[in-house]
């Protein structure tokens, strides 16, 4: 009788939230980024499809079960940060532009080196303005 | 420049193409999650504007363009680059439209969330688009 002992798949909680919970976000957020990421698909020329690879779509998709668990004022705070983390998303996307076109790299290796200028700039903003 | 729509440009994605980028947009999502809960709002705010998926959507660019350049009889490394370059400036530009979100969030979130929801949409989407098309004049 283990399962009556120990907490079960419904009750196991990480950092307040259930596995329930974990696999609404999961699905909510596939659902979000791979639909946004499919109209970029369909829309030329390709610096308009861009646009959607900066879409709220993690931000949609998360938001409303923030509400519900955490409230209004943790969901606001969480907005401010993401004015600051947009503005890291500009200078990662710039810095894979030049790497790709003026280094000549392949993109996966671009948009995978490129991951440090977002922290830098993320991280350098929150410690100056938070 | 005109705006085209092209739906069946979805049949050039491979359906594991699909559940690629599902499966990282969800575990992005639950990353995401997990960090607000751990380090706090301002910190879980940042991945609010992570580019989750970005590297696996740049690399597909590169590869339709090449596969399509390869079947008529051309290289295509370079014009892959620069579809994907492309695909790059139109973030940065987004990217402002996203900053422009996330001030709609702050703002209006603890007023009304679904009234906040459907306004930071509709700002992102009218910044972002305003600054593709002011891109010409910088």
């Amino acid at each position: 009788m283990r399962g009556r002992k120990g907490p079960n798949c419904q009750q196991r909680q990480i950092h307040g939230e259930t596995m329930i919970d974990h696999l609404l976000r999961f699905f909510i957020g596939g659902i979000a980024v791979s639909s946004f990421a499919a109209l970029g698909d369909t829309l030329r020329p390709k610096s308009f499809a861009g646009l959607f690879g900066a879409a709220p779509s993690i931000a949609l998709a998360t938001l409303l079960i923030t509400l519900s668990q955490k409230g209004a004022p943790f969901a606001a705070v969480e907005g401010r940060s993401m004015i600051v983390g947009a503005f890291a998303l500009a200078a990662y996307s710039w810095t894979v532009c030049v790497l790709l076109k003026k280094f000549m790299m392949s993109s996966l290796t671009a948009t995978l080196a490129a991951l440090v200028v977002w922290f830098a700039v993320a991280f350098a903003f929150r410690a100056i303005l938070f | 420049m005109i705006v085209r729509f092209n739906a069946s440009a979805l049949r050039q994605t491979r359906w594991y193409e699909y559940l690629i980028r599902f499966v990282l947009g969800g575990a992005m999502t639950v990353i995401a999650g997990l960090i607000a809960a751990r380090f706090g709002p301002v910190v879980g705010g940042l991945f609010l504007a992570f580019p989750a998926i970005f590297p696996a959507s740049a690399t597909l660019i590169e590869k339709h363009v090449r596969e399509r350049k390869a079947k008529a009889g051309l290289s295509g490394a370079r014009r892959g680059k620069e579809a994907a370059a492309l695909d790059a400036v139109g973030a940065v530009l987004g990217s402002f439209g996203l900053a422009a979100f996330g001030l709609v969030i702050w703002l209006l979130f603890e007023r009304s969330a679904p009234l906040a929801l459907v306004l930071a949409t509709a700002a992102w989407l009218a910044i972002a688009v305003l600054a593709w098309r002011a891109r010409r004049w910088l």
